[in-house]
């Protein structure tokens, strides 16, 4: 949900359909954004100072000074485990600490050895292990080369764009006293005088040391607008700290492609962004957001992948300050012709990609993450911050969603729906306007008088509910939830010291202090049964408005000088998020005494949010173009390992064609979270309310999902196990080439499943790419075979859904498609072998119970399928790991396959038995009738 | 009590005994209808055609007909559907995904058979409430029915005397326009003489005014010579001239010797008489010395004040239903239009500062107004009458041809309205006209639709009640209400609901909606097929 109320009044102004622009800031009204960007690729005035040098058998460290200011700043550098180099600036001595962000990694990252190769008075050599990766520390001016052999992979204040604004004094000067406005007016004077001043004052340093203590002084003197004050429309922002922000410049030789640093509504590729302002990171409420521009919305990953056709990198920039990413691109000005004019005349000229990141406060502290493959990158990536959190089963399937039932008795009769519509679903939502007023952990007393009644309801048809908790708490004496909070003292504070309000869904609100532990747990304990009244096991969690949404606060969230104990919200923004669904999250889990996984859903998000459940793209519009967009957002979440990504489907604003509708549904069917959501203003659009032609449409979508819930369990295990993304762009997979690199109107499911969605009104055909030399694709649908590397046009009807699966692969799948995912439980496979040209296939099983923490024990099965020399076999993966299952092989489906004479099944017993079978030759289908050996032991099929 | 049980029991016992007498062995899942189609030790015809198999792969929990028809009892096909006979209720069919999935959907617990799932029998029950509700719903429509022949009676009574009235009012019209035509003759008559009179003296009263304006300027312009005349030798100099800034002709910052020497005819100064032709020239610009002083009146611009008010809030809020309201409002007061000639008073007031006022008619005049008033006076009246008339014509035109029913059963809903308060709002359906919602602690009534059209299936088509066209609501439709209207011996709003934002749901009872009841037994005998 958007904050209607709010912006209500600026539409009525303004009627147009689209984001207000002038609610949210440009890097020129951002007044540390437009100071760095001011700063243009020269000469570093830092130096490092290598006298200063330390090295132990963990770390490098060493101070930096910037000759302007002669203030010093400590660099730490790290070579930790599995191939990354962390870089920490921080100041020698701040004025009082500078925060630095916890909670967000999962543990100290572990180390290993750095050696000095070299050293001499321009700088120092040292060895990243044995691969003949170097990092060389340049000392005038600083910079940071890191090497393989003698390609350099990254450079660091390599443009000189490193920057430190140090804690200082506020100058008691005559400025300070005098108003603001005609502070400002003075400090312009003062500028233009100083600018004067300014090579002199450098000519004198350089001559004459002993003046170096003034020159210093006339510096900090410089005072420039929005250091210790700024203002934005009508809210203005204190900043008891004055200037504090970081920035650093990267560059990338070799790289033209870079992705990443979500959430934005732009494509997967990210552009450059010299024409324009940079790529925002600041969790945002944005009322409906536009689409391919770099402004900020409601999450924030700092994290940008490198690649081509050599190497993958990744740069994690941990701060959670406003930041703002800058590219730029030497290739980027150059048609395709310069470039191969370049290429014809041998340019000595590679391209490069510059990145440059800009944050408010904090420190500097980066990880560069050297691959060398994307899925090395995903390693080192998920070593940091960890992996997606492995949901409940239910949790991948459909979610029916809407601004809102509007009583039990919709809900009821909405659950019905499905059944009469014979269309399964697994949780139904409840948003805002289910509880008492807006007071989270209530329920309306007239609308849900009696929620265990409902929910015992869905339990009896297992299905489950997800009801809204958002972390804005109506401000009311008589609500427990607010006087615990306020007598626990768990309010974030305003910069008076009373505690925050600001105005949200219930009117006045405070925001609990999810930075505080004590708080989070607190929080958590809330969920327990017989705290949350009418709460039941099969009732999840949504947490939506946690950016924090403030309708009245500047760009609709919270005053950065708001308080959180020591530090300022400025410090904290975009963890805020991050930590309530961590908090809600643990709340899930403790309910149960730790036995059941959780499910919450949250609209912001920080890097690690992965480890806490799911995320969608806020609130999106029934558009066309935002249908092709959630493909591109979720892509990007993916790389930056929020796997357990989705749009709503349909869009919430406004209200969908049929058509678009009906693609939506066939799109998120095949996105890994899927939930049809809706605005309260708009018609009620429940899948059976567009004739029965439309009905059958989505119905078959739905069950598509249904019957892939298998593989797609599968993909969530190795998703948590791995942190490789779910849903993928193509060049993950075949990072050499080309074609691949800027591909976002398709996308795989693991390796195996290439999805290229209709998204176009209209349309009569898509055309896809196949990647892969020498390999194949089968259609799911016709089972055809095409030839891979090729762009392959697909004609389409309104029941189309281009969907491939790779030619070596072994997908199963569960067609006997029931109610809800719980229901089908028990029921058989049916495995899907898709030969390569070689013949051969392989692909994995994994089964547990759907929903506990058992397989942490190692309750579950986990096997290796696979077809070669005319034999498909079933291997355990994991023969330490204990779990029986009901399900059978019901039916074995063999793509690419030749007839053969006999088909025999040995199982593990040594029983031999022939299998019917039945073969299309106009396909070279071959299936297996009913093999029916248990899908949990070993056995052989053999083809003769 | 206990005896009335016992003979129900006996009663139900019969029929499930009757049922299981006439149970006959087929596979799981399939209906009577079909059992031929599933004959043991011969192979199986996928009800399709499609393919034989073996009959021992009828039920073998593998799907091997396309159109699922092999396997009736298991959930094997993803087109397949499982028969419930449902002893005690109705028999019905589940799609076959809800075979041993774990809940309870046959009543008779039979889609459960290997699930582990908790099923109880609730066939009977089931059964008893369902032959409960059917004969309680039987009896209202027996009476229903019986209430809308009587409403079926009215409404034609009513509908011979519309009819009637009718064809009265289309003769009385006849007559009303008759009068009007004479009294507009008479009107016209009276008013021409009127007319005459006022122009009379009205033409005196202008004269006169003439008369008196000229004496006022020609005083004024004495008075103001004397005052231009500062030194008093009888004539007004350039310089004596120059003292009143505001006489500068071209309105610059500078009022020079030149100007002011323009203005007095290129002399130097001029007498009382000369001044005359100079006076023509100033008298517009002049300010007296004795007013100098006083500020000059600001002028306050209500009237643009006015206008940017309405650019803020603009009008177009008003709701169509009483823009509708008002054309009525304006049909019903044409007299407003009618400007009557200005009393004494006002003209006494208004011309106060003017020239004095215009003297009162003399008698013949105003004796030939008031005739002419009454004359006016009788004709409006007239024109009303006929103006009703013809708007009953008009509503009984509508009202004679208006679709209420196949018999007019709903005739008697016209006019009508019904409430329904709910926590929050009372709601008001008035058939055939408008529905609305008004808070219940006050604030202003919402509209939520005006009659639109039946909206039933076609087989049915005055089930239901279309409203549209009501409040806009904010970023989506207008506000629109449907009706379903269901068989009740009352006339009763029941229940109100929003299912989507703006799109009202309500049901209404009524006994016009009622059928004719077959027999209690054959509504019961219709759900006891096996």
């Amino acid at each position: 949900m958007a904050p209607v109320l709010v912006l209500w009044l600026a539409v009525c102004l303004s009627v147009t359909w689209a984001v207000d622009r002038g609610n949210f800031k440009t890097c020129d009204q951002s007044a540390f954004c437009k100071r760095q960007r001011a700063l243009k690729p020269a000469e570093s005035p830092y130096r490092a100072l290598l006298e200063t040098m330390e090295l132990t058998n963990t770390r490098l460290t060493l101070q930096l000074i910037n000759d302007n200011n002669k203030v010093r700043l400590l660099l730490e550098l790290y070579r930790l485990q599995g191939n990354m180099t962390r870089v920490k600036i921080n100041e020698l001595k701040p004025l009082k600490p500078r925060y630095e962000v916890p909670d967000v990694l999962i543990r100290e990252p572990p180390t290993e050895p750095l050696s000095l190769l070299s050293q001499d008075e321009n700088g120092v050599v040292l060895s990243l292990g044995a691969e003949s990766q170097r990092v060389i520390v340049s000392a005038r001016p600083f910079r940071l080369d890191i090497m393989e052999g003698r390609d350099v992979l990254m450079s660091l204040n390599s443009r000189g764009l490193l920057a430190f604004e140090h804690l200082r004094m506020r100058k008691d000067t005559f400025s300070y006293k005098v108003t603001s406005t005609v502070a400002s007016v003075w400090d312009n004077i003062k500028r233009v005088f100083s600018s004067q001043v300014e090579p002199e004052a450098e000519k004198k340093e350089e001559g004459d040391p002993a003046n170096q203590s003034e020159t210093t002084k006339e510096e900090e003197e410089k005072v420039e607008d929005g250091m210790w004050e700024e203002t934005f429309k009508s809210h203005s922002d204190s900043k008891p700290n004055g200037p504090s922000a970081v920035s650093l410049d990267f560059s990338l030789p070799g790289v033209e492609h870079v992705y990443g640093i979500p959430e934005h509504a732009d494509t997967l590729r990210l552009k450059t962004t010299d024409n324009g302002d940079p790529y925002r990171l600041y969790n945002l409420d944005v009322f409906q957001y536009e689409l391919y521009n770099p402004m900020a919305l409601y999450g924030a990953v700092p994290v940008m992948l490198a690649h081509n056709a050599q190497r993958t990198t990744g740069i994690f920039w941990l701060n959670a300050a406003e930041t703002w990413v800058d590219i730029s691109s030497n290739t980027a000005g150059k048609t395709v012709f310069g470039k191969m004019l370049d290429y014809v005349q041998g340019s000595s000229e590679t391209p490069q990609t510059d990145v440059r990141w800009i944050s408010e406060s904090g420190i500097i502290d980066v990880f560069i993450m050297l691959g060398p493959t994307p899925n090395d990158v995903f390693s080192q990536y998920a070593s940091l911050t960890g992996t997606q959190s492995f949901p409940p089963l239910a949790a991948v399937g459909y979610h029916q969603c809407r601004w809102n039932y509007n009583d039990q008795e919709d809900v009821t009769s909405v659950d019905a729906g499905f059944d009469e519509h014979d269309i399964p679903y697994d949780y139904i939502w409840l948003d805002i306007e289910h509880t008492d007023g807006k007071r989270y952990f209530t329920w309306d007393p007239h609308k849900f008088a009696t929620p265990k009644e409902m929910l015992q309801g869905l339990m009896d048809k297992k299905r489950k509910m997800v009801a809204i908790v958002d972390p804005h708490i109506k401000v009311d004496s008589n609500y427990k939830i607010h006087n615990e909070i306020r007598s626990r003292g768990f309010y974030i504070k305003n910069k008076d010291g009373g505690d925050y309000e600001g105005w949200c869904w219930p009117g006045s609100a405070g925001y609990p202090d999810f930075t505080r532990a004590d708080m989070r747990e607190w929080w958590a304990s809330m969920f327990a049964y017989d705290q949350y009244e009418g709460s039941m096991e099969n009732l999840y969690t949504w947490n939506d408005m946690n950016e924090p949404s403030v309708f009245n606060g500047p760009e609709v969230t919270m005053h950065k000088d708001a308080v959180h104990g020591a530090w300022e919200h400025r410090d904290v923004h975009n963890l805020y998020g991050f930590y309530v669904q961590m908090a809600t999250a643990e709340g899930l889990i403790q309910r149960s005494g730790g036995v059941e996984r959780p499910f919450v859903l949250t609209r912001a998000f920080f890097a690690g949010s992965q480890r806490y459940g799911a995320v969608w793209t806020g609130d999106n519009a029934a558009e066309w173009e935002h249908l092709k967009i959630s493909i591109p957002m979720c892509l990007s979440l993916g790389l930056v390992g929020i796997s357990f990504c989705g749009a709503d489907v349909g869009g919430f604003f406004k209200s969908p064609s049929t058509e678009l509708l009906v693609r939506w549904y066939q799109t998120g069917a095949y996105q890994p979270f899927f939930r049809a959501h809706a605005h309260l203003d708009t018609p009620r659009r429940e899948p059976w309310l567009f004739g029965p032609e439309n009905t059958a449409l989505i119905r078959e979508a739905v069950r598509q999902r249904y019957a892939l819930l298998p593989y797609w369990y599968q993909q969530f295990y190795h998703a948590h196990r791995t942190g490789q993304p779910i849903m993928r762009p193509l060049w993950v997979e075949y990072p050499q080439d080309p074609a691949t690199f800027a591909l976002d109107d398709e996308f795989l499911i693991g390796r195996d499943l290439l999805v290229h969605p209709v998204t176009e009104e209209g349309a009569r055909g898509v055309t896809a790419y196949l990647p892969g030399k020498g390999e194949v694709w089968f259609d799911v649908q016709t089972f055809q075979k095409h030839n891979g590397a090729q762009n392959l046009y697909i004609p389409v009807t309104m029941s189309s859904i281009p969907v491939f699966q790779r030619g070596g692969s072994i997908i199963p799948k569960k067609i006997r498609v029931r109610r809800a995912s719980s229901c089908m439980m028990h029921d058989p496979y049916t495995l899907y072998v898709a030969l390569n040209p070689q013949r051969t296939a392989e692909g994995k099983l994994y089964i547990d119970d759907g929903h506990t923490f058992n397989y942490e024990k190692k309750e579950f099965i986990h096997r290796r399928l696979s077809f070669t020399n005319n034999i498909l076999s079933s291997v355990n993966l994991a023969p330490d790991a204990q779990f029986t299952t009901q399900s059978w092989i019901e039916r074995i489906v063999i793509l690419g396959a030749s007839k053969p004479s006999t088909v025999t099944l040995k199982t593990a017993d040594g029983k031999e038995s022939q299998l019917e079978f039945d073969f299309d030759a106009s396909m070279s289908v071959l299936t297996l009738r009913k093999p029916g050996m248990n899908a949990g032991v070993d056995w052989n099929v053999m083809l003769q | 009590m206990m005896c009335c049980q016992y003979i129900l029991l006996l009663l139900l016992l019969g029929v499930s005994g009757g049922v299981s007498a006439v149970e006959v062995q087929r596979p799981r899942g399939v209906p009577l209808s079909k059992r031929q189609f599933y004959e043991e030790d011969k192979p199986f015809t996928c009800l399709d055609g499609s393919r034989n198999i073996p009959f021992d792969r009828v039920n073998d929990d593998y799907c091997d007909c396309q159109d699922g028809s092999d396997e009736p009892g298991t959930a094997a096909c993803p087109n397949g559907s499982f028969h419930c006979t449902n002893a005690g209720f109705r028999p019905g069919f589940i799609p076959s995904s809800r075979i041993n999935d774990g809940i309870c959907d046959c009543c008779d617990t039979t889609d459960e058979y290997n699930s582990g799932a908790a099923c109880q029998n609730t066939c009977r029950e089931l059964g008893r409430k369902e032959r409960e509700s059917l004969q309680k719903m039987a009896e209202i429509a027996k009476e229903g029915f019986l209430l809308k022949q009587q409403l079926i009676q009215e409404a034609k009574r009513g509908l011979e005397d519309k009819k009637a009235k009718y064809a009265d009012v289309q003769l009385s019209k006849n007559e009303f326009e008759k009068r009007v035509e004479a009294l507009r003759t008479v009107k016209e008559t009276a008013e021409q003489p009127e007319k005459e009179a006022k122009e009379r003296h009205l033409k005196a009263w202008e004269d006169q005014k003439a008369v008196i304006q000229m004496e006022k300027d020609k005083a004024r312009k004495a008075e103001v010579f004397l005052e231009l005349d500062d030194d008093a030798d009888g004539f007004v100099s350039v310089a004596e001239l120059l003292s009143h800034s505001e006489l500068d002709p071209d309105s610059d910052v500078s009022f020079t010797e030149a100007e002011a020497q323009g203005l007095l005819g290129g002399v130097d100064k001029v007498d009382a008489v000369a001044f005359e032709s100079v006076w023509i020239n100033i008298k517009e610009k002049y300010i007296s010395e004795a007013n100098a002083d006083s500020p000059a009146p600001v002028e306050t611009p209500l009237a643009e004040m006015r206008d940017n008010e309405s650019e803020q809030y603009p009008e177009e809020d008003i709701p169509d239903d009483e823009e509708d309201d008002d054309e009525e409002d304006e049909d019903d007061d044409p007299d407003d239009d009618y400007k009557s000639p200005p009393t004494m008073q006002t003209q006494e007031k208004k011309d106060d500062e003017d020239e004095g006022t215009m003297p009162p008619y003399d008698q013949e005049t105003q004796n030939l107004i008031d005739a002419a008033q009454k004359a006016r006076d009788a004709f409006d009246e007239a024109e009303r009458a006929l103006r009703e008339v013809d708007d009953q014509i008009k509503n009984l035109e509508k009202e004679i041809s208006f679709d209420f029913g196949p018999t007019a059963e709903f005739a008697y809903l016209y006019s009508q309205c019904y409430e329904l308060t709910s926590s929050e709002y009372i709601y008001r359906l008035c058939p055939f006209n408008r529905v609305s919602q008004k808070p219940k602690y006050g604030g202003s009534e919402t509209n939520l639709g005006t009659w639109g059209q039946w909206a039933g299936p076609e087989d049915n088509p005055y089930s239901i009640m279309k409203y549209e066209h009501g409040t806009g609501c904010w970023q989506g439709p207008n506000r629109s209400t449907t009706i379903k209207l269901t068989c009740g011996k009352e006339t009763v709003l029941t229940s109100t609901s929003e299912p989507s934002r703006c799109e009202y749901l309500m049901e209404f009872t009524s006994p016009a909606v009622c059928q004719e009841p077959s027999s209690l037994d054959s509504v019961l005998h219709e759900h006891e097929e096996l």
